[in-house]
């Protein structure tokens, strides 16, 4: 099986660097910088629709959509004095590297977008980095989570990298100091989905800011279902709580059987476990005492008003509560029409400029400020669940 | 003590699972030497047949575990009907080059159609936990462990008592030669399949019950672990994919209970790689020795 997968991923990799190559001999010839508009703004969307983040890719459409609908309802972007609608253009690139930076290539060279939404990963969305910074195309990736993601090599920014998350070190570091000031957990236990840059990265951030005791690091992959030889085997460690940044379908499944084990001190994850499926998966009388860092509250609508309308919008259009995937592509797509607007223009070297400046943009995942690395800052929070229901939130100083 | 208990149910849950996979992947080899690298993904057909019998029909468990075993046969012997019997006389490469095709064919296509996203399984049996002397089963992983036992007992007498065994196990030796004794090849393999699939679409329920979450790429992992266990037990041979299913169950759940948890799926293939080098036949396979 494997031999036949390496197979297919030199194929595709030969047929990506033939696609690159025939689409930079067909691309600029004229030096101007970057992709103008025509009579729409053209945003395209590299997002991992098929392959094993579709899940979350899909979450993220669905937020993309949503906010260009509202924007074009309203007449679409002020570019200067006229007002321009938007024009999706979405590609999959089925969670592949190799897809992912064709994928971008096509867009920026055929498809002549003038800002790109994604890629949902921080593998796929380094891959097409190169293709996107040679057609001074700006990038906006929802969940790209990596540190290194907006840097280059040498440390220096990525002019056209930019992304709606917070970076790990950021969220590791807040869950460390949670767990040592509020839940003041002497020893913990680390359970890392290490198949993700996500999940490795969280861990190394929060052990670098953790003063306790690690009492067992543990860790699993992505798609894994049976999580009860490792918690059996933590449940004489005396721990007083359990660290364990991953997604939702693996984090569900890890909370309750855990529950069922009898472990009953408190779990701490990350935001991807911030859905409503986790305690569907879980069990609502599993999901308690769960905690997890997070952008982006369903409570946040009592406060926020950016979010409020969110929330009621994305629950008419798509009869589900919002999950925070969606809530962050949907701030990338309103991110892009600050820029445009701040600049006047809608070149896409503007854009990028635009967003690099952005300050105090009201989303519905906070008030967003971009740094000089290109990391959005804002603030966090921490969710607590009881039975399957958010109940409390703390902040984080 | 009562760690080491635990943990050996735990592992023994893990290779019921892996036992009744394995069986479809050693009988369809034994039959036709295949490899069916789509016997993962009928797994996970099984599970959404359930998911969606419950949900939509509200049927109870048994009949849910039960359909879902007339469903996947069908479906079994639907993929041998177009994509593996007008391959049969081709070179064995062909047939397993598209056994991988469908497999990905059935993957996408329900990523396709009913999304990628990991739904919670209706849970029809509330869990009950029992304890004794400190260690903890619930009423699922009994349930797993006795379906599957009571699933492998009915193959192993279909196979040894029954006239359609006799014929698979006679076109499992020279296909040519139980021909010629008047055995209908098709339909043996046929009923082959069925059998196969069935077995993986029981696994797929239980594992919905038990795990509560599906996904349209559930298949893929459970799926090559299941073929290591058939290589491990001798591939072609029906008890040993059983034992070859609790061994790699057991074997996954020891590496994690020491705190190896990254190695397990390396120390699986480690194990699979140290049988074909000591013991190729696997543990119950036959040598047989080819003359010249």
């Amino acid at each position: 099986m494997k031999k036949w997968e390496q197979t297919t991923i030199k194929l595709t990799a030969l047929a990506t660097i033939a696609m690159t190559l025939a689409g930079c001999s067909t691309a600029k010839s004229s030096t101007s910088q970057g992709n103008n508009p025509g009579k729409t703004i053209k945003i395209g969307v590299n997002m991992e629709l098929s392959g094993s983040a579709a899940g979350y890719g899909n979450q993220e459409k669905q937020g993309i959509q949503l906010a260009v609908n509202q924007i074009n309802k309203n007449g679409g972007i002020k570019v200067g004095s006229t007002k321009k609608k938007i024009q999706l253009v979405i590609r999959d690139n089925k969670t592949a590297n190799t897809t992912a930076a064709s994928v971008a290539a096509q867009l920026v060279n055929n498809d002549k977008v003038v800002a790109v939404v994604g890629p949902a990963a921080t593998n796929a969305g380094t891959a097409s980095i190169p293709n996107m910074t040679k057609a001074a195309v700006p990038s906006v990736s929802p969940s790209a989570t990596d540190p290194g993601y907006t840097l280059q090599k040498g440390g220096t920014v990525q002019p056209y990298i930019f992304r709606a998350c917070y970076q790990n070190n950021f969220q590791g570091s807040s869950a460390a100091k949670f767990v040592t000031k509020t839940l003041k957990a002497k020893r913990v236990a680390i359970l890392t989905d290490n198949s993700s840059d996500y999940g490795t990265g969280l861990t190394k951030a929060f052990k670098q800011a953790y003063t306790g005791t690690v009492a067992s690091s543990q860790t699993f992959q992505e798609g894994d279902k049976d999580f009860n030889a490792i918690l059996t085997s933590l449940k004489h460690k005396k721990v007083d709580a359990i660290y364990a940044p991953g997604y939702y379908s693996e984090l569900g499944l890890i909370i309750k059987q855990a529950r069922q084990a009898g472990i009953n001190v408190p779990i701490i994850g990350s935001d991807g476990m911030a859905d409503a499926k986790l305690a569907k998966i879980a069990g609502n009388h599993n999901a308690t005492n769960v905690y997890y860092t997070t952008p982006f509250s369903t409570k946040s609508g009592a406060t926020n008003p950016t979010a409020a309308n969110f929330l009621k919008a994305f629950q008419a259009k798509y009869q589900t509560t919002a999950p925070t995937f969606s809530a962050l592509a949907y701030d990338s797509v309103y991110m892009i029409k600050a820029a445009i607007e701040n600049e006047k223009s809608a070149n896409s070297v503007k854009i990028a400029d635009g967003l690099a400046k952005l300050k105090n943009f009201k989303g519905v995942t906070g008030t967003i400020t971009m740094n000089k690395k290109h990391n959005p800052e804002k603030s966090i929070v921490v969710e607590k669940l009881t039975q399957g229901i958010v109940k409390q939130t703390y902040n984080v100083q | 003590m009562q760690t080491i208990g635990q943990q050996l149910i735990n592992g023994l849950s893990l290779g019921s699972i892996y036992a009744l996979l394995a069986l479809g992947y050693t009988m369809v080899y034994g039959i036709i030497k295949l490899i069916n690298f789509a016997h993962g993904d009928i797994y996970m057909l099984g599970a959404f047949w359930g998911y969606y019998v419950i949900n939509v029909l509200h049927v109870n468990f048994i009949v849910a575990l039960l359909s879902a075993m007339v469903f996947c046969a069908l479906v079994g012997v639907v993929i041998e009907a177009i994509a593996y019997r007008p391959l049969r006389h081709s070179p064995r490469i062909t047939a397993l080059i598209t056994a991988i095709g469908v497999s990905f064919l059935l993957e996408n296509g329900m990523s396709y159609l009913f999304t990628a996203n990991t739904r919670n399984f209706p849970q029809v049996i509330k869990t009950v936990t029992w304890h004794f002397a400190g260690m903890r089963i619930s009423n699922i992983q009994v349930l797993i462990l006795v379906t599957a036992c009571l699933l492998m007992l009915i193959l192993e007498l279909i196979i040894k008592k029954t006239k359609m065994g006799k014929a698979m196990r006679a076109v499992s030796v020279d296909p040519t030669a139980a021909q010629l004794v008047g055995i209908n090849l098709n339909h043996t393999i046929s009923f082959t399949f069925a059998l196969g699939s069935a077995m993986a679409g029981a696994a797929g329920v239980l594992i919905g019950l038990y795990y509560n979450s599906i996904d349209p790429l559930m298949g893929m992992t459970p799926g090559i672990k299941a073929f290591v266990a058939a290589v491990i037990g001798g591939i072609g041979s029906v008890p040993g994919a059983s034992l070859g299913g609790f061994i790699i169950g057991l074997l996954e759940t020891a590496v994690q209970a020491i705190g190896l948890s990254a190695y397990k799926d390396a120390v699986v293939y480690v194990v699979l790689i140290v049988i074909l080098l000591v013991l190729p036949a696997g543990i119950f396979g036959k040598n047989v020795k080819e003359k010249v």
